[in-house]
């Protein structure tokens, strides 16, 4: 048996600068910003940070972080694809390096200015990682739109309507609602707004996506044992995965033998192999939500309930506080900030910790997970 | 109305290929190009292993690359078969007909070309003798028809169609796909 991440690691601080849809510092600041308040959180001096890991997508580099914040000399630094399927993975990634000895305080982060800034399908010379020939020529240019795709066999081969996909934007704005960080604080969604709304791409709406939003965030990773000797609870990395399916062919997923099987199965596979817990022990959830139907998709996928049963799953308020898998709380990127699914990791985190704005009692385990339907990560976090 | 021919794209030089393995090389520089407006529509930027499939649909022909060794169909194509992992493939005919597997109606913000037109569709289309077979397409009324020219309502998943040609620019022809009923 070789080494195991499991424990090894844990989250020790967080930090994040506010959301927006518009905030005049440039990406880089609000990287500095979100890792020099996350090294604040932990205690942990800037010079001692010697490890980074952030997206493919991250514009600022590593270089340009660890000098601007006084990073002393940096032993290990990756970067994870796929954007939004990464987000987990960065911190898996420094997890690995620290649990391997390959560097004693890790720095994942992710600095957007998404609302603001350019829109990828905007831009036709810079292609998202897609098989663009396939598809761009028949006006499937935004993810929207590839997702919309998947959304409606979804809902033809299961029975799943827009009253569930609706249940997953109630439940992450009803969490903004009690977040004053979130863009959606003090708007509250009903469902005849949601049903009356305008339409991005049939069968999505516009409550179906994500928020476009400016803002960062960070977290710092060290050992167990360091941890514990932080300012904060630790939080334990217990388990860390990235999936890639057999024959997946990214967001535009519809050549595999069944594309409504993504990376979650995959990643989820992993995870709870090496978790001394399942599903049914997880007490809080941050589910990548993007777009709604990731929601039931992914709750197929990481095992709380069989294949088609997903849209079913979101009945009866299970996605709410007090339900089956309170959600997102903090209100997810369909209504805390999309932030590339980084918020997800530190609002699990703060469950943990028991400091979230919508608390769960006692909340002892959280599944992380990241973009479902690309390549993907996830994370269990416990306390 | 305005014309820009993408810089490279596989047709011209393929014109005559057989229905024996195309050569590639007229693509090797497509990969890099962004796609070329045609009236503001994206035109296919072709890669290496997706040249031959427009150069079959320029002569109004839908082929599949399949594995030359183990006959395995595959889609999108790629250097070896997944399966064998032979580096030999030809492409095989496809009889052009197939059902609407799933569709989407979007709306702006687009960009403005597809704007202009929407809410029009795009649809995946499941091949009758290949159905793990899927290709992205529109839904038209007519060969030449815009991308807005069947009712929304007329959408349906598992609707039969039939593959028809449009050439979206000089030398640039995409399949696109005729209800059988309509």
């Amino acid at each position: 048996m070789g080494a195991t991440l499991k424990d090894a690691t844990a989250i020790a601080g967080i930090g994040q600068t506010p959301f927006a849809k518009h905030l005049p510092e440039s990406e880089k600041t609000l990287a500095c910003r979100a890792i020099t308040a996350a090294l604040a959180d932990a205690g942990i001096a800037p010079s001692e940070v010697d490890a980074f890991a952030s997206y493919t997508m991250e514009e600022t580099d590593e270089v340009e972080v660890a000098k601007a914040i006084g990073a002393g000399d940096v032993t290990f630094f990756a970067k994870a694809g796929y954007g939004g399927g990464g987000s987990c993975a960065t911190v898996a990634h420094l997890a690995a390096a620290i649990a391997t000895g390959q560097a004693t305080v890790g720095v994942a982060w992710r600095s957007r200015k998404r609302g603001s800034g350019p829109r990828p399908w905007k831009n036709t010379a810079v292609q998202l990682p897609t098989p663009a020939q396939w598809t761009r020529p028949f006006g499937l240019l935004r993810p929207a739109d590839e997702i919309g795709m998947l959304a409606r066999r979804y809902m033809h081969q299961y029975g799943a309507t827009r009253d569930h996909f609706f249940n997953v934007a109630l439940a992450c704005r009803n969490r903004a609602n009690q977040n004053p960080a979130a863009v959606m604080y003090d708007r509250p969604l009903t469902r005849e707004m949601y049903m009356t709304s305008r339409w991005i791409s049939e069968p999505l709406c516009l409550f179906d996506n994500c928020l476009e939003t400016d803002g960062a965030l960070a977290c710092v990773l060290v050992s167990a044992e360091r941890a514990r000797d932080c300012r904060r609870t630790p939080v334990y990395v217990h388990a860390a995965a990235q999936g890639l399916p057999a024959q997946h062919h990214g967001m535009v997923n519809y050549w595999t033998d069944d594309p409504l099987t993504g990376p979650a199965r995959t990643a989820a596979r992993h995870l709870w192999k090496s978790a001394d817990f399942g599903p049914q022990d997880i007490d809080v959830a941050q589910i990548y939500d993007a777009f709604t139907p990731l929601v039931p998709l992914s709750l197929e996928g990481y095992g709380f309930c069989g294949r088609g049963e997903g849209a079913a799953f979101t009945e009866k308020g299970a996605l709410e506080i007090g339900g089956r898998l309170p959600l997102n709380t903090g209100g997810g990127g369909l209504s805390e900030a999309y932030v590339h699914g980084f918020n997800l990791i530190t609002e699990g985190v703060k469950q943990l910790r028991g400091t979230s704005t919508a608390q769960v009692p006692d909340a002892a385990t959280c599944l992380v997970t990241a973009g479902e339907s690309v390549p993907t990560s996830a994370l269990l976090l416990r306390s | 109305m305005r014309f820009i021919k993408p810089s490279v794209t596989a047709t011209t030089d393929n014109r005559t290929a057989s229905a024996t393995p195309v050569d590639n090389s007229a693509a090797t520089a497509a990969t890099a190009a962004e796609p070329a407006p045609a009236d503001g529509f994206l035109l296919p930027v072709p890669d290496d292993d997706g040249a031959p499939f427009w150069a079959y649909a320029a002569r109004g022909e839908l082929r599949v690359q399949a594995c030359a060794d183990c006959g395995a169909l595959r889609f999108p194509p790629r250097p070896c078969c997944p399966h064998c992992q032979s580096f030999a493939s030809e492409w095989r005919r496809m009889s052009g007909r197939g059902r609407i597997w799933s569709y989407v109606l979007p709306h702006p913000p687009l960009l403005p070309a597809y704007a202009a037109l929407a809410p029009y569709n795009a649809i995946v289309v499941e091949l009758a003798e290949a159905p793990r077979i899927r290709l992205a397409g529109n839904l038209v009324s007519a060969p030449d028809a815009a991308l807005n020219s069947v009712p929304p309502e007329r959408l349906r998943i598992g609707a039969a169609v039939k593959v028809t040609f449009h050439e979206m620019a000089d030398g640039v022809t995409v399949p696109r796909w005729l209800l059988e009923r309509p």
